[in-house]
């Protein structure tokens, strides 16, 4: 009965902050409510016996992408955001759409049940300890798209730098 | 490999410098270069002559051209006695009239691009006549015809002189395509295109027959008469004769190396090559009999009322190609080979002679203006006369023992038109000795008719023309030694010499009926002569009257029995229309125009439209990426039920 | 227990939030944060996934999303900033100027 309790506030707590991110006028509300919506879903991932998983959701997500919305989100002077309209006027459309996506993706889940059971049960990732247990995975099994995800990075960085210079007047 | 390679590739270097190099660096001195190379071909090719008289002959490939699945083809060379003496015939007026054209083309402005073609014509020709193989001698056959294109409108500047390039270019292409056909069909009969193959196997086809166009027709024969066709083409006869008289444009030594001595012979030696196809049939000898004879009919009476000095030396050479195939249509091709070989020499000399008159005169070619040029003349007019009675057939000259030849062989051989053609053949000898001599009297002859400007300014050719004329009157004079028959006490070492090629002609008749064919072809020749003397020489008047008595006749002879025009009314003007009104008025401009502008246009206009996708809202992008997602996710889900 | 089809009933929720949101908003910075949505709805159902088929390999593409995820928000904010500097907008439907 608890983890079910458990995972009714959790769903409910994510739905209602995603909805509360999409809806607020002023971005920085939006950023603030990722934030918090971050934390519930890194604390689900807890739950869900991930807890490097959770480290990265708070630490990556929570700490630097979403520092990076806000940082952007103050440089850009929003000022005339708050008085315009916030969605499309054709946003039923999205929503048909969004809820067409939703209603397939149900269907599809709604009857699923796991039929299949790997080696890393909760006791063996355990006993390995969680992050040990992954990072053998990463090295190993991934090492190549690993590689490749840090490459990406670079030219992430290569590329913001350069895209978001100030272009020198010549 | 051997220095006979030399042969073709020496004039073929000396057209790379000439045209590489001729413009900027040689100038003036491109002569040296195109000379020095044709004179080391001619004196390997006199080589050449001494070892295949030795018994050496050679056939080899000397790298593969073609190579594809059965076919094969490559650059390959035969040098045997045929070979040996078309080459000889060749690199020897090749050379001479090289050095005379330093004379004859001093000063134009465009000498190297002369010599350049000269040497081009020369490496193809021998291409031509050294081939071992059938795509070979194709390509140099169309490698002389296309230099004979540049050098017929060498004067590009001048309307008629590059019209007629281009008719003999066309002209030419109905003779060609017969010939590439030809070619296609001895591949597909033996699988194969080298002579020495072919003609080993050709006699286990003799009675095959094969279904054209719905007709049995006898395989050999239609082989045999495509590959004529070929020769009918490029040896201007009947009735694809009509470019080789326009041809006379192109400077003269082009005229007398191109169209005199070597590429219009270039027929004959294709039919001698040929000889074990065409001797298994007889229907197929017999066209090349009958065309000949024609042909040299038809030309020479054309040639008795001409007045243009080069034209009438082109209808002799149109008659004497005649006489060339007639006999090897009557199966004497060493005859004929024979005759081509001697005639070279002499014909070569009467254009070279011409060019001297023309060189003198100014470029004028009308005999009617000339007149009494002998005293002014000397050298060029003794050469000259020495070329006639050579062709006029006065016994101990070339072309009396050629002719003779030729005659003796119609008359007495297997041919069942032999005696017919021998008949046609005497009366042209006649006509060729009346015409002949008639271009020497109105000439040479009598009073000068010109203008007073073109009197004072007659002078005979220097010595780079009058030297060729000298040496070429040697091989008029006594090339036909060679050949002397039996009859006169000769060796006939011509016949021998190409027996193990072309076969030794047989001559049926009596020692008394050779003297007679002997007597009377010098007879008709004389009387042709003599006859031709008293109208041009002492009565003046009676070709006048003549010409007013048949007006009718002479009006047709001079207007070459108006083949030319036959032929403008049935193909030249039916085609242009044909390409203005159809080819430019609708295929062009219904058809490919509107495909080709139609098909932009429509992916324009499609275009056009499918533009209006592109927003550039990126909301309009983001929905039809839902919305394709959706289908994705739905066509997922209807294979999961 | 809860079964896994709740976490993923979960995810879908979100995930159409995050679609919704993309599809309908204006400002092309709660566009780019609607697109973070997804991919973290994505995550949840990987996670759950790898916790109940007990397979660590789910995590690992967590792992790489994640990382993919902060490549694409540094470069995508690099793009938000170039393209404010030069048009003065978040507004996306205030820019056509890609129409054909």
């Amino acid at each position: 009965m608890l983890p079910k309790l458990f995972f009714g506030w959790f769903a409910f707590a994510i739905i209602a902050l995603s909805v509360l991110v999409i809806t607020r006028r002023n971005p920085v509300h939006s950023v603030m409510w990722m934030l918090l919506l971050f934390f519930q879903i890194a604390s689900m991932y807890l739950f869900l016996n991930a807890e490097f998983i959770a480290a990265i959701q708070v630490i990556v997500y929570a700490g630097a992408i979403l520092v990076l919305f806000l940082f952007v989100v103050l440089l850009l002077n929003l000022r005339e955001e708050l008085l315009a309209n916030r969605f499309i006027n054709a946003w039923p459309v999205g929503l048909v759409f969004a809820g067409a996506i939703f209603a397939g993706t149900l269907s599809a889940v709604v009857a699923f049940v796991p039929n299949f059971s790997g080696q890393y049960t909760v006791d063996v990732i355990n006993r390995e300890t969680h992050t040990k247990a992954l990072g053998q995975l990463l090295y190993t099994d991934f090492l190549f798209p690993f590689e490749i995800a840090s490459l990406i990075l670079l030219i992430a960085i290569i590329g913001a730098i350069v895209l978001a210079k100030k272009r020198m007047r010549s | 490999m051997n220095y006979y390679l030399l042969i073709p590739f020496l004039p073929l270097a000396a057209f790379l410098i000439n045209i590489l190099f001729g413009k900027s660096l040689l100038k003036e001195n491109a002569h040296w270069v195109a000379i020095l190379a044709v004179a080391g071909s001619w004196v390997i090719s006199v080589a050449t002559l001494i070892d295949v008289t030795g018994g050496k002959t050679l056939n080899q490939d000397l790298y593969t051209w073609v190579s594809s699945g059965g076919f094969k083809a490559s650059v390959g060379f035969l040098i045997d006695p045929l070979t040996a003496v078309m080459l000889i015939v060749v690199t020897t007026c090749s050379t001479l009239i090289h050095i005379y054209s330093t004379g004859y083309m001093h000063g134009d402005n465009g000498y190297y691009r002369f010599f350049s073609y000269l040497s081009l014509f020369t490496f193809c020709m021998l291409m031509l006549v050294m081939a071992n193989n059938f795509l070979q001698l194709y390509f140099g056959w169309e490698g002389v015809g296309l230099c004979s294109y540049f050098l017929i409108g060498y004067y590009f500047n001048k309307k008629s002189a590059s019209d007629a390039g281009k008719k003999a270019f066309i002209v030419n292409r109905f003779g060609d395509f017969g010939f590439g056909i030809g070619i296609f069909m001895i591949f597909l009969t033996f699988g194969n295109i080298y002579y020495e193959p072919v003609f080993s196997q050709a006699g286990a086809f003799a009675t095959k027959t094969v279904n054209f166009l719905g007709y049995d027709v006898h395989l050999m024969t239609l082989i045999a008469l495509l590959l004529f066709c070929g020769s009918i083409g490029k040896s201007a006869q009947m009735p694809l004769h009509v470019w080789l008289p326009d041809a006379m444009e192109g400077p003269t030594p082009v005229s007398a190396l191109i169209h005199a001595a070597t590429m219009v012979t270039a027929g004959v030696f294709l039919v001698a090559r040929c000889s074990p196809i065409f001797s298994l049939s007889e229907t197929a000898l017999m066209v090349v009999a009958l065309t000949g004879a024609i042909t040299s009919l038809f030309a020479a009476t054309i040639g008795l009322v001409q007045n243009d000095l080069k034209r009438i030396i082109a209808y002799s050479t149109v008659s004497q190609l005649g006489y060339m195939f007639l006999a090897c249509g009557v199966g004497a091709y060493t005859a004929g080979v024979f005759h081509l070989y001697t005639h070279a020499f002499f014909k070569a000399l009467l254009f070279l002679c011409a060019g001297s008159v023309m060189h003198a005169m100014s470029g004028e070619l009308d005999i009617q203006k000339m007149g009494g040029l002998k005293k002014h003349m000397p050298v060029t007019y003794a050469t000259m006369l020495i070329a006639s009675f050579s062709i006029a057939g006065v016994p101990g000259l070339a072309g009396f023992f050629s002719k003779d030849e030729i005659l003796w062989l119609a008359y007495s051989g297997p041919s069942p038109v032999g005696k017919f053609v021998w008949l046609i053949g005497t009366f042209v000898a006649f006509l060729t000795a009346f015409y002949s001599f008639r271009l020497i009297f109105l000439t040479f002859h009598g009073t000068f008719r010109g203008t007073h400007e073109q009197e004072h300014h007659l002078h005979e050719s220097p010595k780079s023309m009058t030297i060729p004329l000298m040496l070429l009157c040697i091989g008029a004079i006594a090339s036909g030694w060679v050949g002397i028959p039996p009859l006169l006490h000769g060796g006939a070492h011509f016949t021998e010499f190409m027996k193990p090629v072309l076969g030794h002609p047989e001559g049926h008749g009596t020692h008394a009926e050779e003297w007679m064919v002997m007597a009377i072809s010098v007879a008709v020749g004389l009387s042709g002569i003599g006859l031709a003397w008293f109208m041009y020489v002492k009565r003046r008047d009676i070709p006048v009257k003549l010409a007013e008595q048949f007006s009718g006749f002479h009006k047709i002879l001079f207007n070459k029995y108006y083949v030319d025009e036959l032929y403008s009314l049935i193909i030249v003007r039916p085609t242009i229309w044909i390409a203005k009104n159809v080819l430019i008025g609708v295929t062009d401009a219904r058809i490919i125009e509107a495909i080709v502008n139609g098909v932009p246009a429509a992916i324009g206009g499609f275009s056009r439209q499918l533009r209006k996708v592109q927003t550039g809202f990126l909301h309009h992008y983001a929905i039809i990426m839902a919305a394709g997602a959706l289908i994705i996710m739905g066509l997922m889900l209807m294979r999961s039920w | 227990m809860v079964p896994l089809n709740w976490y993923l009933m979960l995810s879908a929720a979100v995930f159409s939030i995050g679609v919704f949101g993309f599809l309908t908003r204006r400002n092309i910075i709660i566009m780019f944060m609607s697109v973070e949505l997804m991919l973290n709805a994505v995550n949840i159902s990987l996670v759950a996934f790898s916790h109940y088929l007990q397979d660590l390999r789910g995590q690992v593409l967590v792992f790489f999303i994640v990382t993919v995820a902060a490549a694409e928000a540094a470069i995508g904010l690099a793009i938000i900033i170039a393209l404010f500097r030069n048009k003065a907008t978040a507004h996306v439907d205030d820019m056509n100027e890609m129409k054909g």
